[in-house]
């Protein structure tokens, strides 16, 4: 080694470049402005949290014990909750794969337009929330389960192309030249290059959308869109808090059965 | 037959793919396109079956320019012109079989394709192709469940069974070792004299070239600078196609034999 490749210990260089820690101390500086601005904004403070103690304890006491025999009128409505999610999803899962196709950048590389415009809607469609969405279909078609399975319809659509497209973007490209170079049409390249690489993911997110639209029925439920939650919104402003109880134990109960089910399938899939 | 006249290629970032070539290629011949990487020869075979399309020039087909057609036409010419593809390109979650009877996508209706109604002398065509590259017992086995040398035979079981004139294939033998390559090359060589098919291969291994070809057509910058039968090369021929001395690893080692 020549000397010039040897370093006088004054000059060893630290871990960062010198500005970076300025930088940073000015950037957790800020945050913690932003903090404390949020708290004066709502006007909350930790002081509340303590206040609402004696509430709490209060609302606890009312909840417990449970309305045992108000477990069968409750298992009637999760039936129904059941049943929307899974019309739902089914919906959502068949409508799902064309729209996926069409939003996948190397299914539609001489579509260009319509690869845009569909991404586009899809991107537009997944920033309504599906409480919006219900409260929309309710107001159109009014209250009760119609109007529920309508807005996890959209709502899933949107989480399940985006997974679906992402899927197909990144499958082997490979196998859809060989289908092609055989003479095959664009649907049979779909059908026996792209399907067959896509099957235990679609499986899989179908599951996954399933599960999570179990869970949004019941907020759809509260603006009433049929469902255990709209039982569960009617108990709790009665105020029959046991009945609440033994409506949050019946779902508890399903959430978790139906999760570790589907959990199992999906590893089983994939 | 098929007849480049004056083809030129360029890309659309700049780059010459093909230079004003020209040349004929007779039925049932089996021709070996020699060069280095980025020599042209895998644009040259992907223009016959138009997985790239020439820009410049006139490509004739059995005397038909190929170079303008689209839609249902083109997949016409697809159907008889069959493609082997260096990663074998199969399907790896689908059967074998499925694989194989992909070949016939060409001669069937999409609705009866997309419900896998195929005729049972489509079934019988693709077990028997499969039987002809004796890999028969593997008929339900899924294909990422084979070797890269059983791959291969399954994708020229494929081809089979699309029943082309003509068969190009893109380095088939680039991913595979020195005896199987070789049993890959056999393979072909015979559909070529069974079948009559046309057979155009690229290789970057001159001694395989040497062994297989009945003629070498030699690339080199996206031209054709050398055209003769097997019997006039040797290996100063290669040193002129590939522009410089021919090394240890231009060759694959192995014989037929092995």
């Amino acid at each position: 080694m020549t000397d010039s490749h040897v370093l006088q210990a004054d000059n060893a260089p630290g871990l960062r470049a010198g500005n970076m820690k300025w930088k940073l101390t000015g950037l957790f500086t800020m945050i913690a402005i932003l903090y404390a601005a949020s708290f004066l904004y709502t006007g909350s403070s930790l002081a509340d949290l303590w206040n609402g103690l004696p509430t709490i304890a209060a609302m606890f006491a009312q909840l417990f014990p449970p309305n045992w025999g108000y477990a069968g009128e409750a298992w009637l409505y999760l039936s129904e909750t059941f049943h929307m999610a899974i019309i739902a999803t089914t919906a959502a899962a068949v409508v799902c794969i064309p729209v996926s196709l069409m939003a996948s950048s190397n299914i539609m590389q001489e579509q260009r337009v319509l690869y845009h415009l569909t991404k586009q809607v899809m991107n537009i469609l997944r920033t309504i929330p599906d409480l919006l969405l219900a409260v929309i279909f309710v107001g159109i078609f009014g209250i009760g389960a119609f109007s529920g399975i309508l807005a996890l319809v959209i709502f899933s659509l949107g989480i399940l192309a985006k997974l679906l497209a992402e899927t197909v973007e990144a499958i082997d490209p490979e196998p859809l030249d060989a289908v092609r170079a055989s003479g095959g049409s664009t649907l049979q390249v779909i059908w026996y290059a792209v399907i067959p690489q896509i099957l235990p993911q679609y499986t899989s997110f179908s599951l996954y959308v399933f599960e999570i639209n179990v869970r949004a029925s019941l907020v759809l439920g509260f603006v009433g869109a049929g469902g255990i939650g709209q039982l569960l919104q009617r108990s709790i402003s009665f105020m029959d808090y046991d009945r609440t109880m033994m409506i949050i134990l019946i779902i508890f109960l399903a959430v978790v059965l139906i999760e570790y089910i589907s959990g199992k399938i999906r590893e089983a899939v994939l | 037959m098929i007849e480049f006249n004056n083809v030129s290629l360029t890309y659309p970032n700049g780059h010459q793919g093909l230079n004003d070539v020209n040349i004929q290629i007779n039925d049932g011949e089996f021709v070996v396109i020699v060069g280095l990487s980025g020599a042209g020869k895998s644009t040259f075979i992907r223009s016959i079956n138009r997985m790239v399309t020439p820009t410049e020039g006139e490509l004739k087909v059995d005397e038909e320019n190929i170079l303008p057609l689209q839609g249902k036409k083109l997949r016409s010419l697809r159907t008889k012109v069959g493609m082997i593809f260096q990663h074998y390109n199969l399907v790896k979650r689908s059967t074998v079989m499925k694989n194989v009877i992909a070949g016939r996508l060409g001669h069937t209706g999409t609705v009866r394709s997309l419900l896998q109604l195929f005729d049972k002398e489509d079934r019988a065509l693709a077990y028997t192709n499969l039987k002809r590259v004796n890999i028969a017992e593997k008929v339900h086995a899924r294909a990422d469940q084979l070797s890269g040398g059983q791959q291969q035979r399954v994708s020229i079981a494929r081809v089979l069974t699309q029943e082309p004139r003509v068969v190009l294939a893109d380095e088939p033998v680039a991913s595979l070792d020195p005896p199987t390559s070789h049993q890959v090359m056999q393979y072909l060589k015979r559909i070529n004299k069974e079948d009559k098919i046309t057979t155009i291969v690229n290789l970057h291994f001159i001694d395989m070239a040497m062994e297989y070809a009945d003629r070498i057509i030699g690339m080199r910058g996206g031209e054709v600078v050398f055209d003769g039968p097997v019997s006039e090369v040797s290996e100063k021929t290669f040193e002129d196609i590939y522009g410089r001395k021919i090394k240890e690893e231009d060759k694959v080692g192995g014989d037929e034999h092995d």
